[in-house]
């Protein structure tokens, strides 16, 4: 993985100082709390319902066997002994003090983390493939693009006062783990029929109040000028992204409102304007950096490997957690692993500073200190060998996550809601909680198969119910907690927003509707259909019957 | 960097806390000699002669008298910085207003000023011009910041002298960690 040099180790330091300086200049009341805000929102401190919260960056959702270990240490000495992966592949602690700041950002430093760009008008942690540089069949490892991304983004001078947040995503396999086409920029890594690399390059995706899938601004672009690019589309987006109304700000609503047409036309005269100012990167630099993700030192291991075929024989709970959360990996004899953060009744993406310990171990024992984090709010273990294996589950199991969910109905992506933020209409996380117990029964969750339900509290869709095969709002409704479905919606390849089915339903009311859904979709589904599959085949009627009668 | 000139308007401003600091202050990183600029609002007379700066409106009227030392432009947020390019050789100063420090259009004004249409006179930041904006104004190529009252001059200097590196090219001549690894 990407190891800072004494630039880059410069620079976080840098911004510790200074972010302690700032936070003086507020103390003493030189800075206002209105010059204030943006400051520390772009140093990842947030004010929610009870205390600030902390967003801290990973890195496209990779971290080292030392940083998870550092996260720990601040669960432990600043929060109340855990932290809360968020579905921009980042860690949340939700009760920190601002005083604390600056010691916490020295802390992360030292560790080569930092909370730069984790909230704020500008250009936030870049997010890829968490089976990155594990998985088969990518044209490169993403991450490389991504490490350009982070440094050309880091304290960008010209967007660092965008119109609203700016996310941007990337992927390098056909299948999309990385929901690129719901991004401000998604990036698509190709390679074309001599073999170079290039981009296809969107934009306009978002969900929040106005959801929209992003559209396609160019369908190559070479390597040597993805910044130049980039930086063209940043220009006309913050030149021209409204600023008169906060819901009406991001990307997604200028290239809707000019036309996609008129969007890429502005973009590529632009481009010819950036152009000749060589911000792009030079090829050296590109290697430089990806010579931090050539691959470990793998060993040759011809499958099958006797003693994992025996131990999935001999343990079935071991085999059921292989065949939901075990993933090939491109080298034979070796298994890409998620570690579930989504027990029956926890909360989705919650760790404690133990259980983030013991997975540091793990990584160091098994997996090249290698720990990845899903914007589905799980953690990877991503080059275990199979004969490893086992003795990985059973430590996941003494630490308690290893529930063998992976996307199955219990794998629920939910965003803090009423029970932490001040925007909140409705609590997510006892939902979420509610939904997993009534499907507590794996054998149960196993027979309804892939089905991904994700949960906001409010319209501003953090925990991406537009992209949910049953996607659930929460609003207000007179003063009561009201909730409302969609289905159909999907964050992957085929991305598709989500269809509101009808009128919405209180707490209970909304889990007995859930139910019903996927007893339809039980009942009518053809072999080897996912509910959304059975959902695009039918259509939204007979789920309907199914819920309002 | 130029040398940089500091120009004190007023002695006393309050700061957010009530606090009273010297304000009004002017940063300027240029070698020519600075106008005695006057500010031509909305429709009022143009004088007789003299620096004058005005808005982007009026710019096209203003020249075309060819009685002034010295012409600006005022230009606001929205206002395209292309719209200059006829004028750019007539132009001693271009001022770019931040009506607030969180509405971002002014670098990318700076920026198109400096690098596509190679304006070499003067871009001076007006407004909303806070203490932790400068570095990022610098690198966009603004070479003339004037503070917002509550700004307090050594805070205004430490900031801009703070990030000793970068990690991409602006307008600026700061070189990118990438050239510099590259030795
Ligand atoms: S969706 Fe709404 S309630 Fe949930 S975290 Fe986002 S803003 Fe808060």
């Amino acid at each position: 993985m990407y190891q800072y040099d004494s630039f880059d180790a410069a620079i976080v330091q840098t911004r510790v100082e200074q972010f302690r300086d700032q936070v003086a200049r507020r103390l003493s009341g030189e800075l206002s709390e209105e010059q204030f805000r943006p400051l520390r929102l772009m140093n990842g401190f947030y004010l929610q319902l009870h205390a600030y919260m902390l967003r801290v960056a990973v890195p496209y959702g990779t971290l080292s066997s030392t940083q998870l270990r550092a996260l720990a240490h601040i669960a432990r000495k600043y929060d109340k002994g855990y932290g809360h992966f968020t579905t921009r592949q980042n860690i949340q602690y939700n009760w920190i003090r601002l005083e604390d700041g600056p010691d916490i950002l020295a802390d992360l430093a030292a560790v080569e983390m930092h909370a730069i760009q984790t909230s704020g008008n500008c250009i936030r942690n870049i997010t890829t493939d968490q089976f990155a540089g594990a998985v088969a069949g990518e044209v490169v490892d993403p991450r490389i693009w991504s490490e350009v991304l982070r440094q050309w983004s880091t304290f960008h001078p010209e967007f660092s006062f965008l119109p609203r947040k700016f996310k941007i995503a990337v992927t390098a396999t056909e299948q999309d783990r990385a929901a690129v086409q719901w991004h401000d920029i998604g990036i698509e890594i190709l390679k074309n029929a001599a073999g170079e690399i290039g981009f296809k390059v969107l934009a306009g995706g978002g969900m929040g109040r106005t959801p929209i899938i992003a559209k396609v601004v160019r369908e190559w672009l070479p390597a040597e000028h993805f910044l130049s690019y980039i930086e063209a589309i940043m220009r006309v987006y913050n030149r021209y992204g409204r600023r008169d109304n906060i819901y009406k700000a991001r990307i997604k609503i200028l290239v809707h409102e000019i036309g996609i047409e008129k969007f890429r036309e502005e973009v590529e005269a632009e481009w010819q304007q950036v152009l000749p100012t060589h911000i792009d990167v030079p090829a050296a630099e590109v290697a430089r950096i990806a010579a931090y993700f050539t691959p470990p030192a793998f060993e040759t291991i011809v499958p099958p490997v006797a003693a994992h075929e025996a131990a999935l024989k001999a343990d079935p709970a071991f085999a059921h957690w292989v065949a939901r959360n075990v993933v090939a990996h491109k080298v034979p004899g070796y298994a890409i692993a998620t570690i579930s953060l989504k027990p029956v009744g926890g909360i989705p993406g919650d760790a404690s500073a133990d259980q983030m310990d013991a997975i540091a171990d793990l990584a160091d024992q098994y997996s090249f200190g290698d720990v990845r984090v899903t914007h589905e709010q799980n953690l990877v273990l991503p080059h275990v060998r199979l004969a490893d294996l086992h003795a990985v589950w059973r430590k996941l199991v003494e630490i308690e996550v290893a529930t063998p969910n992976a996307g199955l109905v219990s794998d629920i992506i939910a965003c803090p809601g009423l029970d932490y933020c001040t925007l909140a209409n409705a609590r997510s996380i006892p939902i979420a909680q509610d939904i997993a117990n009534r499907f507590a029964d794996l054998e149960r969750q196993r027979d309804i198969g892939e089905l991904k339900i994700k949960i906001s509290g409010c319209i501003n869709a953090c925990g991406h119910h537009h992209a949910g095969h049953i996607g659930i709002l929460g609003v207000d409704r007179k003063g009561v907690e009201n909730y409302q479905i969609s289905l159909g919606g999907s964050g992957a390849e085929d991305a598709s927003l989500g269809e509101l089915i009808g009128p919405g339903f209180n707490d209970a009311g909304v889990v007995d509707a859930v139910e019903k859904l996927i007893e339809k979709y039980r009942a009518i589904r053809q072999e080897g259909e996912r509910f959304l599959d059975t959902y695009r085949r039918v259509g939204a009627q007979p789920f309907k019957e199914a819920v309002y009668g | 960097m130029a040398r940089v000139e500091i120009k004190r308007k007023s002695a006393e401003e309050a700061t957010a806390a009530g606090e009273i600091v010297s304000g009004g202050i002017t940063l300027r990183f240029r070698d020519d000699a600075d106008h005695d600029w006057r500010h031509v609002e909305g429709d009022a007379d143009l004088p007789d002669g003299g620096a004058v700066v005005v808005p982007l409106a009026r710019l096209a009227e203003t020249l075309d008298l060819n009685r002034f030392a010295a012409v600006g432009v005022r230009l606001a947020p929205a206002d395209d910085a292309r719209a200059l390019a006829p004028y750019l050789t007539r132009l001693a100063l271009v001022e770019i207003g931040f009506l607030t420090f969180r509405d971002g259009r002014g670098y990318s004004a700076a920026r198109i000023l400096r690098d596509d249409l190679k304006f070499s006179g003067e871009i001076r930041a007006v407004g909303q011009v806070l203490a932790d904006q400068l570095f990022f104004m610098v690198r966009c190529g603004f070479d003339a910041l004037e503070l917002d009252p509550s700004v307090r001059e050594e805070t205004a200097l430490r900031e801009l002298e703070r990030f000793q590196l970068v990690y991409q090219k602006a307008a600026d001549a700061r070189a990118p960690v990438w050239a510099v690894r590259g030795g």
